[in-house]
């Protein structure tokens, strides 16, 4: 060791043959090395910024703001936003208004101002479209010249709803996604009950997730231990008819639940031939959440054999061997030693499943009657018909919370790391 | 066999078969009885069969016809886990997710034994292979020797008469498989236990075994102690495969007493100890070890010329290539002696070799 | 009877849209076309198909002047005569009814060769129908280039377009309330109304117009669809035959098949309950109206399959899974008509709707497209359409022009459509405006409604 008390600095630091201290030394040599290193994966980095990072945040952001009745009516909207929402409307309230919609109805966007504000309250989108053809023509005074156009603008709750929606920066969509109404006092209070969706729809989904997740792994699990344990040749085979699911269309699929499932196809045959049901009652396995749960299951099984099946294949066979030669069962083997060592799998498989079905619609949809209604497609409804983003926004929002919570909850209870994809 | 089993057989395999797929036979009439307490390897070359035998034994396998007793009873239809043999098997086979002493409790628990009982023996069977330590560690957290106590430790923990070993060293490097011979030699010397080991390394056999039964092709070739398989093999398979070998073909020529005199091709006649070598006028091989051979000093009158043709130095002897009756492999081993001439490269000398150290083998196996 | 001397081939002999299923256009003086349909009987394979229907097509309309059959080698002499015959006879019932017409200008086509027209469309039947009665005699007329595509409605696309200032779209078929959305909101051209071709039979195009349908200042109507009721005649032997049937499980128990939204359903679940056309939206308007629509939903919930596309309906007809069932009459026609299933349409309690087109904003053939637009809704277009699906013409004019449906002589579409007299009777037209207030608080509504 005289080395290294010779190369000793003054301070007790190890020193390289030039004198600098050793840990300066290997940092500076490891630098280029490691801005290679971050050179290799920028593009990566870059590319999940802008398809993953970036939509997610806008998304969120989507979800709490929406400036289209501010960017449209200009002179209105900080007007509205100061208004105390009690008060008589003011005449430069309905000045603003009236010039703003001459204005929109110019540019062609009052169509969308009216949306927006008929989504605080029903019928004002008429009333916009109909007040903004007639506001070139109106004269002063504007709130009775309004008033005169339709009486609706007599109304202090149109106004209210105006006032919310001039707000840009707003919680009304959460609100709105969690079965609440933002009010233009800034309060929260409960929505009409014939009107509360959301929140049921919420564990609605959870809840045909959480029973697509248990059987997929009640099917898939013997699948996947049958296809780890046949010669490769008849393996390969079982393998294509589980990824057959994979290479037909929806439609095809669709079309084949509802031969097999309906009350006069296939299955319902079987089973009146086999006596287990009469002929006049036949099992409704379609249209239902039945028909839900089976093509839920159907259509995402892939996803819970591959997992399993990789963390079998990689099992060695010498594992439960080694267990029976020790005196342990069948069962005991089975479930002491190589269930165990598949936890990793099912982790995977489980999440994979849970996370899929939370995001499935169009299936359900097709087969699944008045329960085929998930959260997913009411996403899809604002995001293509009502074209209300910033409520699909809110409601994805919420969806991710979700899964991030299971996440966490997953990682406290199994562990993160004891997961395998393959 | 020179040593006849005595007691009523621990093991015995009687005229066991096993086919997988109905065509060809990778165990072919297996005869083998196996004494308490005995050390018993198979060894041969990968697929000759050997590791079938132990999987049939220890119940993985069934046999194809034939019938394995085990203490006098028939095990064919009894479940491995109601055999009561412990087994190590060549990845170590540790159950990953339990810790070393879960690993270790696992055969006691699932004998139900009480919880004070289980502690005790795992604690003992620990400090058998010196791993105290390391009860609450996870098998990935062990080193491959270390993996290997365990795996031994938990074949033994529950106490069974049987103990079979699967290549259980062929992961570890040399020196710590020279180490661990030495170590379950002692276990097995300790705890008087029946061991059935194979491995396709023939040092490890012989180091470790009581008798050492070579397989080749699904049939056993000799079943012997380890002295007796290198000094006398019964045929050239065996010859071959353990130790060093010179093989010298030839024809023979006449059989009297037992010794052979043999036409070598491309050399005059010899004689050798006609083992294997059929009647006269058959082809056979000459099997003598380097080590037998004699330079320059012949006692006997089996003289040959050799061309010396690469020397390599290893200390406490010399290895000598040379050519032979025009086979240019002949190996050498010349000690490193006083009395021992130096050989140099290029020179031609006089080899030869005692009669009953060379044996005319048959020339089935001799040709590989 | 002026038409049948006029009865000749056209000049561009060579272009005529002849079509597979054997049908014969022919034009007489004036310039229009009427189709006469023609059984082909069997054509040899390998042989090209198109000249072999021009020669027959030119014997058989020779045969349909002088009266006697000009036969083919590969045609029997007197059924050839036969089908001309009765072609004549055809061709004589068309003409009549537009002698009843005045007989005033209609559209010409230009030249634009070299031109090309994008047309968007929903697919399938519907997407035939336009091509058979707009796109190939277009084609055949102006030599302009048409390219089909198909998307499944909703403004997304158009708007993306638009947005991004690359409009490859020309022309689109939407639906009412995405046609409004789309003028609101500057996505799609202003037109102008006047230079529309008359009517047939003269009438300015304001007037031909079924009342109403013009008024979206970036959008002509095509089609009227409608939503009906219909049931498999052969598994059942109660005849429902209005809406209110439809509700009422005493005595027409069965399950019911209903599209899963709220429109049109609330619509008819207030007929049902025996409010009249003209009153659904205001008592819609109101709370106590919905409440009562929904109250008529909850008598026969329970026994409800929901659906979603169109093609569903008479799936579920035919499976059995519905006793009746709520449809696009279309889908319903087609089944009957080409699948040869036994169903019936109530036409009680119907609600139509209309399909127009539009030319997205800034569109690159905007001028084509516009041409195209002009000679797709003009009378004798609409009407050709109309024979091969059973959305209705949207001008007055079509309908006395409206053939029979073109693979089956025999069938007449005149009292499929929505707006024949007969099926019009309680007809209620849906009503765009109610919905743009109302469809995010009602769908709310509904899907709580049906998850409870």
């Amino acid at each position: 060791m005289t080395d290294a008390t010779a190369n000793q600095g003054p301070d007790g630091l190890l020193l390289a043959t030039d004198g600098t201290p050793l840990k300066a030394k290997l940092r500076q040599s490891m630098k280029a090395s490691r801005r290679r290193a971050f050179g290799l994966v920028l593009p990566l980095l870059l590319f999940v910024l802008a398809s993953f990072v970036i939509p997610i945040i806008m998304l969120l952001w989507t979800g709490v703001s929406n400036d289209t009745y501010a960017a449209n009516m200009p002179r209105s909207a900080p007007l509205m936003r100061a208004w105390d929402g009690s008060s008589q409307p003011t005449e430069a309230m309905a000045e603003a208004m009236v010039l703003d919609m001459i204005d929109a109805r110019k540019a062609k966007t009052i169509g969308k101002v009216a949306s927006r504000v008929n989504r605080e309250q029903s019928g004002t989108r008429s009333l916009y479209t109909k007040s903004a053809r007639r506001a070139a023509k109106m004269e002063p005074p504007f709130l009775d010249a309004l008033v005169k156009a339709d009486k609706d603008w007599a109304d202090i709750e149109t106004w209210r709803a105006t006032k919310i929606a001039a707000t840009s920066l707003t919680p009304a969509y959460y609100a709105a996604a969690l079965d609440y109404k933002y009010t233009a006092d800034g309060e929260f209070v409960e929505q009409d009950e014939v009107r509360q969706i959301h929140v049921q729809l919420f564990w609605k989904t959870i809840w045909v997730s959480g029973a697509v997740m248990l059987f997929c792994l009640l099917l898939g699990y013997p699948v996947a231990y049958l296809l780890s344990h046949l010669p490769a040749k008849k393996a390969n085979l079982l393998m294509i008819l589980v990824l057959l699911p994979f290479w037909t269309s929806l439609l095809v699929r669709t079309t084949a639940w509802i031969a097999m499932l309906q009350s006069q196809g296939v299955l319902n045959d079987i089973f009146v031939w086999l006596g287990i049901t009469g002929d006049e009652q036949r099992f409704s396995l379609i249209y239902n959440m039945t028909g839900t749960l089976i093509a839920m299951t159907h259509i995402l099984l892939p996803f819970m054999i591959l997992p399993i099946y990789s963390v079998m294949r990689a099992i060695p066979p010498s594992h439960v061997r080694a267990a029976k030669s020790l005196g342990a069962t069948n069962w005991t083997a089975f479930w002491r030693v190589y269930f165990p060592a598949t936890i990793p799998g099912i982790g995977a498989g489980g999440l994979l499943v849970f996370i899929l079905s939370i995001g499935y619609y169009i299936t359900p949809a097709l087969v699944g009657g008045q329960d085929g209604q998930l959260i997913s497609n009411f996403i899809a409804y604002h995001m293509q018909r009502s074209l209300n983003w910033s409520l699909a926004a809110a409601l994805g929002g919420i969806l991710l919370a979700i899964v991030l919570v299971l996440y966490w909850l997953y990682d406290r209870i199994v562990g993160i790391d004891n997961m395998k994809l393959g | 066999m020179t040593e006849s089993v005595t007691e009523r057989p621990f093991v015995h395999f009687d005229g066991v078969q096993k086919s997988y797929d109905g065509e060809t036979l990778v165990v072919k009439d297996l005869n083998l009885e196996i004494a308490p307490g005995e050390f018993v390897t198979m060894l041969g070359p990968s697929g000759s069969g050997k590791t079938t035998c132990l999987m049939m034994l220890a119940g993985f396998e069934a046999a194809t016809s034939g019938e394995i007793y085990l203490k006098g009873e028939p095990i064919n239809n009894v479940p491995p886990h109601k055999r009561n043999i412990g087994m190590v098997f060549q990845n170590y086979a540790l159950f990953p997710h339990m810790t070393v002493a879960e690993n270790l409790a696992f055969p006691l628990q699932v004998r139900k034994m009480r919880r004070k009982d289980v502690k005790d023996k795992v604690a003992r069977a620990l400090g058998m292979v010196q791993m105290d330590e390391f009860g609450s560690r996870k098998p990935a957290q062990l080193s491959g020797g270390q993996q290997q106590r365990v795996a031994l430790a938990r074949a033994l923990v529950f106490e069974p008469q049987l103990i079979l070993m699967d290549e259980p060293l062929g992961a570890l490097d040399k020196q710590l498989r020279e180490h661990m011979q030495y170590e379950i030699k002692h276990i097995h010397e300790q705890l008087g236990v029946t061991v059935v080991y194979v491995t396709h390394d023939q040092s490890e056999a012989l180091t470790m075994s009581d008798r050492i039964a070579v397989f080749d092709d699904g049939v056993i070739q000799q079943l012997a102690p380890p002295a007796e398989l290198y000094e006398r093999p019964e045929n050239a398979f065996v010859a071959q495969f353990i130790g060093e070998n010179n093989r010298l073909p030839g024809k023979v020529t006449a059989i009297e007493n037992g010794v052979a005199r043999v036409a070598l091709d491309n050399g005059p006649e010899v004689l050798a100890l006609a083992i294997n070598c059929g009647e006269v006028g058959n082809r056979t091989v000459l099997s003598i070890r380097p080590e037998r051979v004699q330079v320059n000093h012949v006692t006997d009158a089996n003289r040959l010329d050799g061309h010396v043709q690469e020397l390599i130095y290893l200390g406490d002897h010399i290895r000598c290539r040379m050519q032979v009756c025009g086979n240019d492999d002949f190996i050498v081993k010349v000690p490193n002696s006083p009395e021992h001439a130096m050989l140099r490269e290029g020179e031609t000398c006089t080899v030869g070799w005692n009669t009953e150290d060379c044996r005319a083998l048959d020339l089935a196996h001799g040709a590989m | 009877m002026r038409g049948r001397t006029g009865l000749t081939l056209p000049e561009r002999r060579g272009a005529i849209p002849f079509n597979v299923q054997g049908e014969l256009p022919a034009w007489y003086d004036g310039g229009k076309r009427i189709f006469l349909h023609f059984k082909i009987e069997k054509e040899k394979p390998g042989e090209d198909l198109m000249t072999l229907k021009t020669l027959i097509g030119a014997a058989s309309a020779l045969a349909m002047m002088t009266g006697t059959a000009f036969a083919d080698a590969k045609m029997d002499a007197k059924k050839a005569l036969e089908q001309a015959k009765a072609a004549v006879e055809q061709a004589m019932a068309a003409l009549e009814a537009s002698d009843t017409m005045s007989g005033g200008a209609s559209y010409e086509f230009p030249n634009l060769d070299g031109d090309q027209v994008t047309v968007v469309s929903w697919g399938g039947a519907y997407t035939k129908s336009q091509v058979e009665a707009y796109h190939k005699p277009f084609i055949a007329g102006t030599g302009a280039k048409v390219v089909s595509e198909d998307y499944n409605g909703g403004l997304a696309e158009i708007k993306a377009q638009v947005e991004a200032g690359n409009v490859t779209w020309d022309i689109v078929d939407v639906e009412l309330s995405d046609a409004v959305r789309a003028c609101d909101e500057g996505l799609a051209e202003e037109i102008d109304m006047s230079s529309l071709p008359d009517g047939a039979d003269g009438t300015p195009a304001a007037d031909d117009f079924i009342a109403g349908t013009l008024d979206v200042p970036c959008a002509v109507p095509t089609i009227v669809w409608s939503t009906i009721f219909a049931y498999d005649s052969e598994k059942t032997d109660r005849t429902p035959t209005t809406i209110a049937n439809f509700f009422d499980l005493e005595k027409f128990p069965g399950k019911r098949g209903m599209r899963k939204s709220p429109k049109a359903n609330l619509e008819m679940a207030l007929m049902a309950d025996g409010v009249g056309a003209g009153e659904v939206y205001d008592v819609l308007s109101t709370d106590e109206g919905v409440d009562r629509a929904f109250a008529m939903l909850d008598k026969i919930k329970d026994d409800v399959v929901w659906w979603e596309a169109g093609a569903q309906p008479p799936q579920l007809l035919a499976d059995g899974e519905v006793e009746m069932t709520t449809a696009y009459n279309g889908r319903i026609f087609n089944a009957v008509a080409a699948e040869d299933k036994p169903f019936e349409i109530v036409w009680d309690g119907q609600v139509w709707d209309l399909d127009l087109w539009i030319i997205p904003k800034g569109a690159k053939n905007k001028d084509a497209a516009m041409e195209f637009l002009k000679y797709s809704t003009s009378t004798q277009a609409l009407a050709d359409q109309a024979s091969w699906i059973s959305y209705g013409p949207t001008r007055q004019s079509s309908a006395p022009l409206v053939a029979n449906y073109a693979t089956k002589p025999d069938l007449k579409m005149g009292p499929q459509m929505p707006t024949a007299p007969q099926n019009f009777g309680n007809a209620l037209q849906n009503d765009f405006e109610f919905w743009a207030d109302n469809q995010d608080e009602l769908n709310e509504r509904f899907n709580a409604w049906l998850a409870n």
